[in-house]
């Protein structure tokens, strides 16, 4: 038994949010709805842990659909990489369900509990399918399953602007979505083929025809909005601040990291880094707009007063680290940006999580009623704090391991100026979380903050979760940096 | 719209034949175009057909939105639950080819592939008959939430 | 470049031209409900693109012949060819199969055309690719619901704000 759902795990991972999915529209009760997404998100996490497990000692796990075997029917197929994304994602999905009930029920009706729950859910299933699957075409289902999801929970939100920032986000994104689309198609026109490992094996990787160029052109931009990279970014700032804190948690940790998986996938997966780095200039175009995004994200960010939306700011600018590592295509450099995304999510997903919780006590996310919040409410402003430091990539948190590793292959590479542009940029970071810190608890306390008190335990426990996992993957890095480093040799290794 | 006797006696001339033609192209799909998504927006059309015709309370009294609502789910289960069912049956997820059964053969029940084909297109099309009528009614009943 | 090459491109012209028309309307238009307009003509392009790429030259549509069917039927009662038949049958409905496994339509073009082997009767039928049109298919239903999605939200703004014009609203949120 155990063993029949042992061949069976990597589709468990899709099927049960899924079939959970429709059973809480059923269902019809919001508590029940939260049980069960619980539930089958607890269990996701404990498969792609497996798996993660299984792809580390026997390698690549296949698995065909309907047994129809590729290059007709859709593979599965889940290496070190994509076992890695896979675990963040649905552990970040269950931390962050653990943490939803009060938050839910604070701002969303709750007539809608029960699809807020099924919609979640969704929106998990695509983002493990993206990371999941071997198929192309699939990728841009399972793309559009968690993007259609999230802006419906975007919409979600109390104010009337978030509607329209879910607008935004949809025109966008299904801009970006139809553009990966014809990247797809022409793909497909050249090689006859949509299984990944069947086009890497088909498309040229010394010179192109023009029909790959252009294909490979509209799936970087189309990814590239998907991605919140500088200049096409300009969804996700809204998108983040209006949306309800819990799916701000949940689509700032994982959305943006999944679409950054499946871009390191094209590149190194499909087109192969020669093409696009040595045949294309993809890499300085890549580092350049890394930079500027870090640069001008970061600096938008010091200037915002609503904490969401400098949250949403910084992680413009994080995604530029990632980049940046994935631009280098050494070892280290790579690493240190899979590595970042792990990081990143667990920073980003706990801050937004402790800013749920002052939303609740304080019924806003604007710095001036945050005033003295930190001496009513110390411990979720330490989290803050803690949190904060992670992103700054100060030693001993999650968030330096990812920057030294950068940083080393920056010099490798000996490109010692942009090594001190990412140290600039760092500073950059203190000022905007300094502000919050120098608010929480220098200032004089605001009236609400006076009378607010601690946020409850079952909301601070995962906030705890994920801002003491910083600490822990700040000094044990077995299991962060040891799979990504694992994971860039496969990736380099891979590409022919 | 119901004022006009020709739309009205047109309309429940019509229906039923539209209500025929879902079927048909839901069932004759394994054989000829068709299939559960075609066949759901067919069907979903001659409900709203009558909707637009006879109203919005018409409507909701021969399919109620929480019926509706309840069949949008119920189609992805059937859908997942045929690829658990091969599961379970030892196959891969979707692995028609183990449902292969000797059931009444002179009879032409379906098995195997045909039957895997049958049981998901049957999912897609009750998924897509209540998501286009609940969108028409999500669309059409938002102004009577305004008016009162 | 002769006037052949370039009539004979005609699909691919009109790709172009609705791509960048959806498109420029998606950017340039203010209004949210012409945007969302400008949206399905960008995406319809892309649907026409997939089935232009699917077309094969005097290609039939990829059902098999009745005749080819009836033939199988015997076979598969005699037991001989009952993978396919079941491979055929499969084939015939699987054309319309959108919702996400849309991958098995390449199983048919490669199959039918070894069923046909084997029954001797159409060896030479050529048939369209089928897959990009049930690429589309699923495309299509993504596209409905981009759209149910994008219009419900453009309701709630009108509710909220009472326009459409995204001018507008911006001037309204920044008059808060």
């Amino acid at each position: 038994m155990i063993d029949a759902i042992d061949s069976h795990l990597a589709i468990l991972l899709i099927v049960l949010p899924l079939m959970a999915a429709p059973i809480c529209v059923l269902l019809g009760n919001g508590r029940a709805a939260y049980t069960l997404a619980l539930l089958v998100s607890i269990l996701t996490f404990a498969c792609s842990v497996t798996m993660l497990d299984e792809a580390l000692e026997h390698g690549v796990i296949y698995y065909d659909l309907g047994n129809w075997h590729p290059p007709y029917g859709i593979e599965y197929r889940v290496d070190v990489f994509s076992g890695f994304v896979l675990t963040f994602v649905s552990g970040i999905g269950a931390a962050v369900l653990l943490y939803a009930p009060m938050s839910v029920r604070d701002e969303i009706p709750a007539s809608k509990h029960y699809l807020f729950y099924a919609t979640y859910l969704l929106c998990l299933t695509g983002l493990l399918g993206m990371c999941v699957t071997g198929d192309l075409f699939n990728v841009f289902v399972f793309l559009e399953i968690s993007s259609l999801s999230s802006y419906a929970l975007i919409s979600l939100g109390k104010t009337r602007r978030a509607p329209l920032a879910a607008f935004q986000y949809l025109i966008l994104g299904s801009i970006g979505a139809t553009f990966i689309l014809i990247g797809i198609g022409l793909l497909y026109q050249m090689t006859g083929a949509l299984n990944m490992d069947e086009i890497a094996a088909r498309v040229p990787h010394e010179d192109g025809p023009r029909t790959v160029l252009v294909a490979f052109a509209f799936l970087t931009v189309g990814l590239c909005i998907k991605m919140a990279v500088f200049p096409v970014h300009t969804w996700l700032p809204n998108a983040y601040t209006y949306a309800p804190s819990v799916v701000t948690c949940f689509i700032a940790a994982t959305s943006t990291k999944v679409s950054v998986y499946v871009f390191v996938r094209l590149i190194y997966g499909i087109i192969s880094p020669g093409f696009a780095f040595n045949f294309l200039p993809l890499d300085t175009e890549l580092m350049f707009f890394s930079l500027a995004g870090i640069f001008i994200a970061s600096t938008a960010a010091i200037y915002q007063d609503n904490i969401k939306r400098m949250l949403a700011y910084s992680s413009v600018a994080q995604v530029g680290y990632m980049l940046l590592g994935i631009s280098l295509a050494t070892p280290t450099g790579l690493s240190g940006g899979i590595v970042h995304m792990f990081n990143h999510a667990l920073i980003k997903g706990g801050l937004f999580m402790v800013v749920g919780c002052f939303v609740l006590r304080l019924g806003s996310v604007q710095m001036s009623d945050w005033k003295g919040a930190g001496r009513t409410m110390p411990w979720t402003a330490t989290a803050w704090v803690i949190g904060g430091l992670g992103l700054i990539g100060v030693p001993l948190t999650a968030g330096f391991i990812s920057k030294w590793l950068l940083l080393t292959s920056i010099f490798e590479a000996g490109w010692w100026p942009i090594a001190v542009l990412m140290l600039v940029s760092s500073l950059l970071a203190v000022v905007y979380i300094w502000r919050v810190v120098e608010t929480l608890f220098f200032a004089e306390p605001s009236e609400a903050a006076a009378m607010a008190t601690e946020a409850p335990l079952r909301m601070l426990i995962p906030t705890y979760l994920l801002i003491g996992g910083t600490l822990v993957f700040g000094v044990w890095t077995t299991y962060s940096a040891g799979i990504a480093h694992a994971a860039a040799i496969a990736l380099l290794g891979e590409a022919p | 719209m119901s004022r006009f006797p020709i739309i009205r006696i047109i309309t429940k001339l019509l229906i039923p034949y539209i209500l025929l033609f879902a079927l048909y192209v839901q069932f004759h799909g394994d054989y000829g175009p068709g299939g559960g998504f075609q066949a759901g927006v067919i069907f979903a059309s001659a409900l709203i057909l009558y909707g637009l015709v006879f109203g919005l309370e018409a409507i909701q009294r021969v399919a109620p939105p929480r019926i509706i609502e309840k069949g949008m789910a119920l189609g992805v289960l059937v859908y997942a639950g045929t690829g658990v069912l091969t599961m379970s049956l030892g196959g891969q997820f979707l692995d028609y080819s183990v449902l292969e059964h000797h059931v009444l053969t002179q009879w032409h029940v379906p098995s195997g592939q045909h039957l895997g084909i049958f049981l998901v297109e049957l999912g897609v099309g009750i998924t897509v008959a209540s998501v286009m009528t609940m969108i028409f009614y999500a669309f059409a009943g938002r102004k009577h939430a305004h008016d009162t | 470049m002769t006037l052949e090459t370039i009539a004979g491109l005609y699909n691919y012209w009109m790709v172009i031209f609705l791509m960048m028309t959806g498109f420029y309307i998606v950017l340039a238009r203010k209004n949210l409900i012409k945007s969302v307009i400008g949206l399905n003509i960008f995406q319809t392009s892309v649907f026409l693109l997939y089935i232009t790429m699917g077309k094969v030259n005097n290609g039939t549509a990829p059902i098999i012949p009745p005749a080819i069917v009836e033939a199988q039927k015997s076979a598969h009662e005699s037991h001989a060819g009952a993978a396919a038949g079941g491979v055929a049958e499969h084939g015939a409905g699987v054309a319309e199969h959108g919702a996400g496994v849309a991958e098995h339509g390449a199983v048919v073009a490669e199959h039918g055309a070894g069923a046909a082997e084997a029954v001797h009767a159409a060896g030479d039928i050529v048939y369209s690719n089928p897959l990009p049109s049930v690429l589309m298919l699923t495309a299509i239903v993504v596209g409905i619901a981009t759209t149910a999605l994008a219009l419900a939200l453009v309701v709630r703004i009108r509710e909220d704000y009472g326009t459409v014009d995204e001018e507008r609203i911006l001037e309204l949120d920044r008059g808060e």
